[in-house]
């Protein structure tokens, strides 16, 4: 069945995505449902500011531009500002809010920032992914702004009996300087609020040159103080009265279920209370739990240690027969046959057979984990037919809807309060922990924090994909690349919602597939079947890590075919400096921006490109061992360039002694905060490169903890990593942060190794490879 | 009855003398500052300091610190300017904040036994703490700041 047929089939799903180019509030309004939450689109057309559109306004309840909702001011001058987007470590707590201080002249030392709790209604979308938060957001926020700004100057006016444009703010005070007045904030606020909320299209915005805040990075985290002494609350920092502490040993294979279980010898375990069954649902399961049995202990020792104790027999389920090694090998024969044709230019059949020389590269990337170094934790007081929850959850409005009809209560009824996260990268999109809690919350009577183990995290999570990414490149007698045909194979995140999803879907194939930037007269992207055994789920930046390692080391090899350049390699591929056309692809997805204004644009890739090369010292002469690799990629409607220099000894060890990467992401924020997050990019992209591989044996994840999973640690991180950000050009408007660093680290990497040893890698993670 | 030293304070347990001193520190006290990230002594996410010794609460039972003294980030330093915490946040160390704690925890350790740390030393000694953010380079570049004191 095709899960794009059946809109009931999306609940939860849609939230994250555009499907057919179907927005979920036009699923809804053609179920005949609801409708008409949103109370202001941004409108962002007007002199002197970007007039840019984004896609804002089609994700589910949309954006909302009220300041009533967003700020208050209380009569000390202290202004507090929500911030309904979840912290999970790329500092939007901090950005979005002083976006608002920004426009409405606010002291940021006198700005408090508090988290809104889930509510889509009354504050738009909240699901924190997809790197949208600064994209979506910029422009409401300072329209907030602007409009609490001039509700206090109206106020003020009004008071001194002066005409509303002689006033003005100034530094959390209003200002009437022909008469010198001045009045601060707080003594306004009452007034105020009792005025009119301005028209959208009225505001005036703050000229970018009198910008404080906004691009100068100058600013900590709000959460800095609390995260160094220890105070700052996560999911698993909640402790409420008369609160119990859960742990589940759930089915160790996807769809499997409990046979029967017994729990006398757990019950033995001091400070162990009960053992008790848990719901599951029957696969593919979505967001919902996947059942299993609960202990239930006074503390999260107890109930691991009873756990232990548990004996548990389980229906494995169709998937019980899961073997990664067997899988690989499905994918790569998948791989090497014709599969559906997503973008097709010219003929590439035909340009191969005439090309002078094919190359071929097969390259697989296997299942990953997101482990973030919170594992899923969350707390639920189920009372009668209201709940509350306390989690770490990406998506605050989704968690409240999916609690809402799991326990069978309205969602008015449903308080989700969102806590800062310890790191989420996709995983806490998924809100099957809060799920659990909510449900044995109500089972007990009393509230419940469950705590996933780092075990539960990596064998029960939503992992990323597996995958065969194939390409046959054509190259003339000229050493020019005529001919482009990549095939990508992979289970789908549609999976995870409706059996039977056999192809990508077009966010996936949209990322780094179909919308493959390079200049070639015929190009055709395949997308064979491939069928799920596991869940499969968003992870920072989803199919971007395969598909930009794939592409980014065919040009490595194309280069080292054509004994060229890497980097002129790369420049000659992407070709003149155009806005890509790209009419064959029927559903490109574009990260659901509009074209016009986030088209794909040769010209910015090939400036990223040059900008780190002249920045990051490509070309200089390193010492025997070393190598350098170069590697770009458009992702999340951003664009990134990586130089690696690696070092690698006789044994085969790897070290990297400098990283240099450069984002073009349009109009920036909080260049501080991006800086950061493209720091950790590169850790997260060395994981992914050197170590990280789940492999599934008879249905069952064979890793569980650090050990056998490893991330990189910092006696093996870069010696340094050098971040530029490319100066955007006039009225570029913002693009994503969060994700795109991460693609082109592992194929820079491996280019660079292949510069050092001519070893070169097409299996991640490099793992021994280096040593034989 | 077990008793301990926290932060100065003694503390009491009357409970299973085997439980992990993280869940005794997080579940029983409050003391929520000190982090679970693996269980294994994998991750550096549980790091105390005990008798000046940088351990991880998840393999400590509680009866193993009879007699000692138990520091946690709550007692690091009374108004939390330790040299460490003042280096972290003069370089916005942190992206999540959730390793953070057990960071500092294992680098005021590393300081009291070796003041002036050489880059290779911070790296060997911070290599128990995992950052999934990856917040490594501003980790090292703050345990030597705070070595050169802030
Ligand atoms: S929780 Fe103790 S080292 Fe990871
Ligand atoms: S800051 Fe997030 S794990 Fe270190």
């Amino acid at each position: 069945m095709n899960i794009l047929t059946n809109p009931k089939k999306l609940r939860g799903f849609e939230r994250h995505i555009k499907v057919d180019n179907v927005s979920r509030r036009s699923i809804l309004k053609g179920l005949g449902l609801a409708g008409g939450f949103v109370l202001a689109a941004p409108v962002m057309s007007r002199p002197g500011f970007a007039a840019y559109q984004t896609g804002a306004d089609k994700m589910p309840h949309g954006v909302v531009v009220d300041p009533r909702v967003f700020v208050s001011v209380a009569s000390d001058g202290t202004v507090t500002i929500l911030a309904h987007r979840a912290e999970m470590g790329t500092g939007v707590r901090t950005s979005l809010p002083m976006i608002v201080a920004e426009e409405m002249e606010a002291d940021w030392s006198r700005v408090r920032v508090q988290q809104a709790p889930g509510d889509e209604v009354k504050f738009g979308n909240q699901d924190t992914d997809g790197s949208r938060s600064t994209r979506h957001y910029l422009m409401p926020m300072r329209q907030i702004g602007a409009s609490a700004r001039t509700m206090l100057e109206t106020a003020a006016a009004k008071r001194w009996g002066v005409p509303a444009t002689e006033v003005k703010a100034v530094n959390h005070e209003v200002v009437h300087n022909a008469s010198g007045r001045r009045i601060g904030f707080g003594d306004l606020a009452a007034d105020a609020a009792k005025g009119a909320v301005p028209s959208v299209e009225g505001l005036k915005l703050k000229d970018p040159k009198d910008f404080r805040y906004l691009g100068k990075g100058a600013i900590g985290i709000v959460d800095l103080r609390d995260i160094t002494v220890g105070t700052a609350r996560y999911g698993a920092d909640v402790r409420l009265p008369g609160m119990k502490y859960a742990v589940i040993a759930r089915p160790p294979v996807t769809g499997g279920k409990v046979v029967s279980f017994e729990g006398s010898e757990a019950m033995k375990v001091s400070g162990v209370e009960k053992v008790m069954e848990v719901k599951g649902w029957p696969w593919p399961s979505k967001f919902q739990p996947l059942g299993g049995v609960a202990v239930i202990a006074r503390n999260t020792g107890a109930a691991i240690k009873g756990r232990d104790a548990l004996k548990i027999v389980w229906d494995d389920g169709p998937n019980g027969k899961y073997d990664s090694v067997a899988y690989r090998a499905e994918l790569e024969g998948a791989a090497r046959k014709p599969g559906l044709v997503v973008r097709k230019e010219g003929d590439v059949d035909a340009a191969l057979k005439s090309a002078d020389k094919v190359i071929v590269g097969e390259y697989y990337l296997p299942h990953h984990a997101h482990v973030a170094m919170e594992p899923p934790v969350a707390v639920a007081d189920v009372k009668g037919d209201r709940a509350e929850i306390w989690a770490p959850v990406q998506s605050a409005g989704g968690t409240r809807e999916d609690v809402a009809t799991t326990l069978g209560i309205p969602q008015e009824n449903v308080t989700v309060n969102v806590t800062l996260l310890g790191g989420g990268f996709g995983r806490k999109s998924k809100c099957d922990f809060a799920l659990e809690a909510a449900l044995l919350s109500k089972e007990l009577g009393a509230p419940v924090k469950v705590q996933w183990t780092r075990e539960d995290d990596i064998r029960n999570g939503f992992l990323h994909t597996v995958s065969v990414e194939r390409i046959e490149a054509g190259i003339d007698k000229n050493g020019k690349v005529t001919a482009w045909r990549h095939r990508s194979v992979a289970p789908s995140i549609a999976s995870t919602f409706a059996a039977g999803a056999l192809h990508q879907a077009p966010f996936e194939l949209g990322m780094g597939l179909v919308d493959m930037p390079f200049e070639i007269a015929n190009v055709q992207c395949e997308n064979p079947e491939a069928a799920a055994h596991t869940r499969i789920g968003w992870f920072r930046s989803v199919s971007n890590i395969p598909r930009a390692f794939a592409v980014q080391s065919m040009v490595g090899e194309i280069a080292h075919a054509t004994k060229r350049d890497q980097k002129d390699m790369l420049l000659e591929l992407i070709g003149a400096p155009r806005i890509v056309k790209l009419d064959s692809v029927k559903d490109l997805w574009n990260y659901g921006e509009p074209y016009d204004s986030y088209p794909i644009d040769r010209a910015r890739l090939r400036k990223v490109v040059e900008f780190v090369a002249d920045k990051g010292g490509w070309g200089r002469s390193v010492p025997k061992g070393h190598g350098l690799g170069i590697a770009v990629h458009r992702s999340f409607v951003s664009y990134i360039a990586t130089i690696v220099e690696v070092a690698v000894d006789e044994k085969g060890k790897l070290t990297v002694p400098r990283v240099d990467t450069a984002i073009d992401c349009g109009t920036y924020v909080n260049p501080e905060r991006i800086q950061a997050q493209m720091e950790g990019a590169v850790i997260m992209g060395m994981s992914f490169a050197k170590t990280g591989e789940i492999t599934f044996k008879d249905g069952k994840v064979q890793q569980g903890n650090f050990d056998d999973f490893p991330v990189l640690r910092i006696d093996e991180s870069p010696a340094v990593t050098n971040v530029y950000i490319v100066p955007p050009g006039p009225d570029t408007p913002p693009s994503g942060v969060g994700e795109p660093g991460v693609p082109p680290v592992a194929p820079a990497l491996i280019n660079a190794i292949f510069a050092a040893t001519g070893k070169r890698i097409r299996a991640l993670p490099i793992g021994k490879q280096l040593e034989a | 009855m077990i008793t301990m030293k926290i932060n100065g304070q003694q503390k009491n347990w009357d409970g299973d003398p085997d439980l992990p001193l993280l869940w005794f520190l997080r579940d029983e006290s409050g003391l929520t500052g000190t982090k679970y990230g693996c269980g294994q002594a994998l991750c550096g996410a549980c790091t105390v300091i005990v008798d000046k010794q940088a351990t991880r609460a998840c393999i400590t039972s509680v009866s193993d610190v009879v007699g000692r003294e138990v520091t946690t980030i709550e007692g690091l330093h009374p108004t939390g300017d330790h040299a460490v915490q003042k280096a972290w946040r003069q370089l916005n160390v942190p992206q999540c904040g959730f390793c953070q704690v057990g960071q500092i925890m294992q680098a005021a350790a590393l300081l009291m036994e070796n003041p002036k740390p050489t880059h290779d030393q911070i790296r060997e000694a911070m290599a128990g703490n995992i950052c999934r953010c990856g917040t490594y380079q501003r980790v090292e570049n703050a345990v030597r700041l705070a070595s050169t004191g802030v």
